[in-house]
């Protein structure tokens, strides 16, 4: 059972992985932001899942404070956005 | 077990929604694929450790993270679409349908 | 009243949270709850007698099970349209017209339907909801509003208004 949680762990951080492969691939700058956006929200399910190794509840605590903190990233990237024009 | 099943069908999830992020043709697509499928990947995955550690502090963690996630996730999927068009990015050739064009300037 | 009802809602997501009753983690808890209450009790609904009526929660267990069931369903969805070989996609933006009138209500069907299979709110300009639909299903406004709207908008109906 932890071999199988330890793979499950590995294919998580390879998902995250695959968000960073569109983060610097992106072609243009709101593909970059929804890498941003859905890689915050991936770091919680890796946080998950190291408190159920680990068996320590602390961990639960990070993955909250961390998807609060993207969500408020994500909002300013956003408003940047809404602000600026291609032709500029 | 039953914690180890919630896992598994979450990472499934979130194996979906990543692929629609690498394979989807523009910003709005990926949005849709990779909003829908992570969201509910991660909240299954809160849900099995939830199962996991039973009756105690970590079970109410888990069970108050979900609902946080679920709206922080869909404002923000909300705000980036927005911000997206108002940007400027480009439709993908097979899009059918615009309504949105005519009632912004 | 409405301050009152937000601090003791806080000081209680508080408890769960931290889920220790030591005599610090109390004090901790009504001092940030104190500040919350403060800068955001006017944001906060305004008729709080609503949350005392138990009706609205029973159709809130229906909306939960119908909810839950619809993105079950849009994952699905979303895992076809991802894996076909040939990406059967047909994206468009439409508009759809709402009936529901108070803030939250249009906040929290906006929320259901960026949950649901292929559709994202765009935006809200005074009646009605702008979305982006991964696939066309039709062209006539009154087929595509009940498909959109129709399954989520009585039962929001019942819970906030």
């Amino acid at each position: 059972m932890t071999e199988l949680l330890n793979i499950l762990l590995y294919i998580q951080i390879g998902l995250s992985g695959v968000c960073l492969y569109r983060i610097i691939r992106g072609p243009t700058i709101p593909d970059r932001m929804v890498g941003i956006d859905i890689f915050g929200i991936l770091v919680v399910g890796i946080c998950a899942i190291i408190a159920i190794l680990t068996e320590r509840s602390f961990i639960l605590d990070i993955g909250i404070a961390w998807i609060i903190l993207s969500f408020i990233g994500t909002l300013t990237l956003a408003k940047y956005l809404t602000g600026k024009k291609l032709n500029e | 077990m039953i914690a180890v099943i919630l896992i598994c069908i979450g990472v499934l999830f979130n194996i979906f929604g990543c692929i629609g992020l690498i394979r989807l043709p523009d910003v709005y697509n990926r949005l849709q694929s990779a909003t829908k499928c992570v969201t509910l990947g991660c909240c299954s995955i809160l849900l099995g450790a939830a199962f996991h550690f039973g009756i105690g502090d970590a079970f109410f963690k888990s069970l108050l993270a979900i609902p946080i996630i679920f709206f922080s996730s869909t404002v923000a999927a909300h705000a980036l679409i927005h911000g997206a068009y108002h940007f400027g990015a480009k439709l993908d050739k097979r899009t059918v349908k615009d309504d949105y064009k005519d009632s912004v300037k | 009243m409405k301050y009152i009802t937000l601090f003791i809602l806080s000081l209680v997501f508080w408890l769960l949270l931290t889920f220790k009753l030591t005599l610090p983690n109390i004090i901790v808890g009504t001092v940030a709850s104190g500040i919350c209450a403060l800068f955001f009790g006017r944001f906060f609904i305004t008729n709080v007698y609503k949350l005392l009526q138990p009706q609205r929660y029973f159709w809130l267990l229906v909306y939960l099970v119908v909810f839950i069931w619809e993105c079950i369903k849009a994952n699905f969805d979303v895992a076809y349209r991802v894996l076909h070989p040939a990406m059967p996609i047909k994206p468009g933006i439409v508009k759809v017209k709402t009936t529901l009138n108070s803030e939250l209500a249009r906040t929290l069907l906006a929320n259901s339907i960026t949950m649901t299979p292929g559709t994202i709110t765009v935006d809200i300009i005074g009646d009605n909801l702008f979305v982006h639909w991964i696939y066309v299903r039709s062209d006539n406004p009154d087929v595509y509003t009940r498909m959109i709207t129709g399954k989520f908008e009585k039962y929001i109906k019942n819970i906030i208004e």
